[in-house]
C-alpha cells in the first residue's frame, strides 16, 4: 500500500523554513529584551506549530525536541525557569539544530537518524529543576486536540482556492475482515476528487491496522459534499459515513480552544488576539505567492529569448521588402515580446531579505565570539533581485561582514579610548540604481590602514617597492583584493585566513557585478556592490570596429557624441577628453580589442560610459542601432578573457560579444 | 566496464595523421560555420559559434597541439565535445567515421621528449591498417 506524503514535503519544508525564521528573529529580540513574555509566548507558539507539523509528518526526532523545548519555555513563561544567557544559549542550538533539520528533510526527504538525545537532556535537565507540573504537561500536550496550525494554514489556504473542507468520520462495520485495505479503498476514492490533508489515526497506524473501526480525516476537495457521500456510500462493508464541512470560522474556533488548552489559566485571551492578526497577516502572503519550479521559468526565459530573435530577424526582413503591414505586425511582436519579457522578469524577482534575514544570527554569534558590541542596521530589505543573483550573493556578503566585525571594529575598550560609543555600527543596505542593484556594508571601525597594506604588498611581492611610492591611496586600498591578502596581524577564526576578498571579487564579479571600498582611517569602512538586477535579457547598443560587431549594455551609456579630433589631449601616455567640463580618459576600443584603426576623418564617434561615479569615453567606428539582446555566458572555458561580459546570438545567426564597461573602465 | 560506448572512438584527421576521442565525449560533428573572433583570447581560441542558440568556443586543435595551424577548408569540420561541464569546439582538418578499439590494442604513449604533443595523448590505438592517436581530452581543456 503506497500512501505517499511526499507531496507534503515542500509544503513542510516551506512552511518549516517561515516558522524558524520568525522563531530566529523573536529569539534574537528575546535576548536583547528578556522580560518580554509575548516573545516567549511567540517562540513556544513555532517549537509547538512545529511539533505539530513534524509529528504529522512523521518525523519524530524533530517532534520530541520541540516537545522539550515546549516544556522549558513554558517554564519560562510561568516564571519558574529564569531566562539566563545559558538558557538563551540552548534555545539557539536547538533552533541550530531544527533548521538543519529541515534542511535535510528539504534534500532527503528524510529526517536524520540523529535523535538530538543531548539537546533533549540539557533541555529536560532544566525544566527538570524546577517543575513538577512537567510530567502532567507532557501528557496534556499529547493528548491535546489533533488539528494543528499547519493542518489550519492548509484548510485556510484550499479556502482561498475555492476549495471545501470536509472532517469524514467513517465507521467500519464490526464484520469487515480487511481493514486496512477497507481503508485504503476509502482512501483512493477520496483522493480522485480532492486531497487528504490530515488522519487520525495517522495513515501509517491506518496501514498497520492500527485502529479500532472508526477512523477520521480532513479532506479538501472542489466536489460538493453530496457528491462525496455518495461515492463512499457506494463502497461496502461501512457501516456509517459522517461528513461535516469545515468552514473558516470553525478553524478559527478550534484554533482558539487549542490554543486555550495550551495557555490554560494564562491570559489566553491576549495570546489569541495576537495569534488572529498573525494568521490574518499570512493568510494575504499564501493569495499572492506562487512557488514555481526554477526550471520552468527557465524554460519560459528561453522561449521569449527565441521570440526576441525572431523578433529581430523579422525587423531585418522588413528593411529589404518595406511592407507597411509588416511593420505593423512587427511593432505588435515587440510590445508582446517586451510586457511578456518584463512579466517572466517579475516572477523571477524576490526580496533580498532572503539573504539579509540570516545575518542578525551571524552578527550575533560573531560578536560574541570576540567580545565586540556590535549593533546591526539593515536598510532596504524590500529590494528585489532576480533569483539567481540571491544565490550568488550570499556569500560574498558573508565574508565582508565578517570582515567588518573581524577587522573592521574595536573592541569595545578601543572605542571607548577613540571616544566612539561602546557598541560599534554596522549597516547593510539595498537600493536599486537604474539596471543595478546597489548594496552597501558599512563600519565605523578603524577604516584601513593604506600603508599597512602598501607594506604587505611589497613584503608578499604584490607589487615593487618602487610601484609602491607611485600608487593612489585607492589603488593601493584596491590591492586588497589581490590573491592571498590578509592584513591581519594575527590569524583569527573568523576572517583573515588567507582566502578571502580575492574570492569575494570574482564570485560578485561572475555574475556581473563589481565591488568598490571606500575607507577612512578610525572613521570607517564602506564596501560598496553593484549587481545587475536580472541577467538574462538587456537593452544593448551595438557598434561596429571594423568587420566586428560588439553590444553595449545601454545601462552604462551616458551620451553619444562625435568628438574633433584636436579635442584629445595626451596625459603622461593616457589619452583624455573634456566633457562637460570634467576630464575623462579615451579608450580606443581598436587597441583594446587588437584591431587595426583607420585614423583618417577629422571626427571621432565616442560613446561615453559609466561605472557608478566613473566615466570613460569608448571610440568606436560606426554604429548599428540599439537593440534588446539576450545575453548568453561565455561558458566556463572562456571565463578569464578580459572585457567580455558575455556574448549575444544576432538576428542573422551570427554571435556577438557584450563589452565588460566595468572593467574597461 | 559498462557495455559498448567506451572502447569507441570518433577518428578524425590533423595533417596526415589519424586521431581519436571517446565517442562519449563528443556531442556532435558540425561543417564549420561563422566564427566570432574573440579580442584578448590565447592565439589557439578560434572564437564562438552560434550552435543551435547556445554560444559554442571553438578550439584551434593544431595550434593548441603545436603541431600547425587550421587552415580551414571544404573538409574541415567542428567536433564538438562535452568534458566536466565545458561545452568546447574543436577544429580538425576531416572527421569521416567511428572506429572500435578494444583496450587490448590501445599502447601506453611513447616515452620520447622534445615533443610537446606528446603531453594530450592518453595512448596510440592500433587497427589493421593504422595507428589511431588517442587524446587526453581534459588535458587539452584544463591546459
Amino acid at each position: 500500500m503506497d500512501l505517499d506524503i511526499g507531496q507534503y514535503i515542500n509544503l513542510f519544508v516551506e512552511e518549516g523554513k517561515e516558522h524558524l525564521q520568525n522563531m530566529n528573529d523573536a529569539l534574537l529580540a528575546l535576548e536583547k529584551d528578556t522580560g518580554n513574555e509575548s516573545l516567549v509566548n511567540e517562540i513556544f507558539r513555532v517549537a509547538h506549530t512545529l511539533k505539530g507539523m513534524a509529528g504529522t509528518m512523521g518525523f519524530t526526532n524533530m517532534a520530541n525536541l520541540t516537545h522539550e523545548m515546549e516544556n522549558v519555555l513554558d517554564g519560562i513563561r510561568n516564571k519558574e525557569i529564569v531566562l539566563t544567557e545559558d538558557v538563551i544559549d540552548i534555545i539557539f542550538e536547538c533552533f541550530d539544530v531544527l533548521d538543519e533539520s529541515v534542511n535535510q528533510i528539504a534534500s532527503s526527504g528524510e529526517e536524520s537518524k540523529e535523535d538530538f538525545t543531548g539537546l533533549v537532556e540539557r533541555l529536560r535537565s532544566i525544566s527538570k529543576g524546577n517543575g513538577k507540573e512537567d510530567e502532567l504537561r507532557t501528557n496534556t500536550s499529547k493528548l491535546a486536540p489533533y488539528i494543528d496550525e499547519y493542518v489550519i494554514n492548509i484548510i485556510k489556504k484550499a479556502e482561498a482556492e475555492g476549495l471545501d473542507a470536509y472532517n469524514i468520520e467513517i465507521r467500519l462495520s464490526p464484520n469487515c475482515m480487511l481493514k486496512s485495505a477497507r481503508a485504503f479503498i476509502v482512501v483512493n476514492t477520496l483522493e480522485t476528487m480532492g486531497e487528504i490533508i490530515h488522519s487520525n489515526p495517522s495513515i501509517e497506524d491506518i496501514e498497520d491496522e492500527k485502529f479500532d473501526l472508526t477512523f477520521s480525516l480532513i479532506f479538501i476537495s472542489k466536489e460538493e459534499e453530496k457528491k462525496i457521500k455518495d461515492s463512499l456510500n457506494s463502497i461496502s462493508e461501512l457501516e456509517n459515513i459522517n461528513i461535516t464541512p469545515i468552514k473558516e470560522t470553525d478553524v478559527n474556533d478550534k484554533e482558539i480552544e487549542f490554543l486555550e488548552e495550551d495557555n490554560k489559566s494564562k491570559d489566553a485571551s491576549n495570546i489569541v488576539e495576537k495569534n488572529g492578526t498573525r494568521h490574518f497577516e499570512r493568510q494575504n502572503k499564501v493569495g499572492k505567492t506562487v512557488r514555481v519550479d526554477i526550471d520552468r521559468l527557465d524554460n519560459l526565459m528561453n522561449l521569449v529569448s527565441e521570440l526576441i530573435i525572431i523578433k529581430t530577424r523579422m525587423d531585418e526582413l522588413s528593411d529589404i521588402s518595406n511592407k507597411e503591414n509588416m511593420t505593423e505586425a512587427i511593432e505588435y511582436l515587440e510590445r508582446i515580446t517586451t510586457s511578456l519579457h518584463d512579466a517572466v522578469m517579475k516572477v523571477r524577482m524576490v526580496p533580498i531579505e532572503r539573504v539579509f534575514n540570516r545575518f542578525p544570527r551571524m552578527v550575533r554569534d560573531l560578536s560574541k565570539e570576540l567580545n565586540k558590541e556590535i549593533n546591526l542596521q539593515m536598510y532596504g530589505e524590500e529590494t528585489e533581485v532576480d533569483r539567481t543573483v540571491i544565490d550568488e550573493i550570499g556569500d560574498p556578503l558573508i565574508h565582508i561582514i565578517r570582515n567588518s566585525i573581524d577587522h573592521g571594529i574595536e573592541t569595545p575598550e578601543e572605542r571607548v579610548k577613540l571616544n566612539k560609543p561602546k557598541e560599534g555600527n554596522v549597516i547593510l543596505k539595498a537600493y536599486p540604481d537604474g539596471n543595478n542593484v546597489v548594496i552597501e556594508v558599512v563600519d565605523d571601525g578603524r577604516g584601513i590602514d593604506a600603508a599597512k597594506v602598501r607594506k604587505k604588498a611589497v613584503e608578499k611581492d604584490l607589487i615593487s617597492l618602487e610601484e609602491s611610492e607611485t600608487l593612489s591611496e585607492d589603488d593601493i586600498i584596491s590591492l586588497l583584493f589581490q590573491p592571498g591578502f590578509s592584513t591581519s596581524d594575527e590569524v583569527s577564526d573568523v576572517s583573515g585566513r588567507g582566502v578571502g576578498l580575492d574570492v569575494v571579487k570574482s564570485k560578485i564579479e561572475s555574475i556581473n557585478g563589481s565591488i568598490e571600498i571606500e575607507t577612512q582611517q578610525n572613521i570607517g569602512t564602506k564596501f560598496i556592490i553593484r549587481i545587475p538586477l536580472t541577467l538574462a535579457i538587456i537593452q544593448a547598443l551595438l557598434i561596429k570596429l571594423k568587420e566586428e560587431i560588439y553590444a553595449i549594455p545601454l545601462s552604462s551609456i551616458t551620451e553619444i557624441i562625435s568628438l574633433p579630433k584636436d579635442n584629445i589631449r595626451n596625459v603622461q601616455g593616457q589619452d583624455i577628453i573634456l566633457y562637460r567640463g570634467k576630464t575623462i580618459p579615451l579608450i580606443r576600443l581598436h587597441q583594446v580589442m587588437g584591431l587595426d584603426f583607420d585614423d583618417s576623418g577629422d571626427e571621432y564617434l565616442v560613446v561615453v560610459v559609466r561605472k557608478g561615479e566613473k566615466q570613460a569615453a569608448l571610440l568606436v567606428e560606426d554604429l548599428i542601432g540599439q537593440q534588446e539582446i539576450v545575453i548568453k555566458p561565455l561558458g566556463k572555458y572562456l571565463s578569464n578573457i578580459r572585457y567580455l561580459s558575455g556574448a549575444t546570438i544576432l538576428g542573422n545567426g551570427n554571435v556577438s560579444l557584450i563589452l565588460d564597461i566595468n572593467s574597461l573602465i | 566496464m559498462s557495455s559498448g560506448g567506451d572502447n569507441r572512438y570518433v577518428v578524425f584527421k590533423l595533417n596526415q595523421e589519424y586521431y581519436g576521442l571517446p565517442i562519449e565525449k563528443v556531442i556532435s560533428i558540425e561543417k564549420i560555420g561563422e566564427i566570432t573572433r574573440i579580442p584578448n583570447a590565447p592565439d589557439y581560441i578560434k572564437g564562438v559559434i552560434n550552435l543551435r542558440g547556445e554560444v559554442i568556443p571553438v578550439v584551434n586543435l593544431k595550434r593548441k597541439l603545436n603541431i600547425g595551424d587550421n587552415e580551414l577548408n571544404t573538409n574541415s569540420r567542428i567536433i564538438v565535445v562535452n568534458e566536466d561541464e565545458m561545452v568546447v569546439g574543436l577544429v580538425v582538418d576531416f572527421s569521416s567515421e567511428v572506429l572500435e578499439i578494444d583496450r587490448e590494442d590501445i599502447d601506453k604513449p611513447p616515452e620520447t621528449k622534445d615533443n610537446q604533443l606528446i603531453e594530450y595523448i592518453s595512448g596510440i590505438g592500433k587497427t589493421s591498417d593504422r595507428l589511431i592517436i588517442l587524446l587526453d581530452l581534459l588535458k587539452i581543456l584544463m591546459d
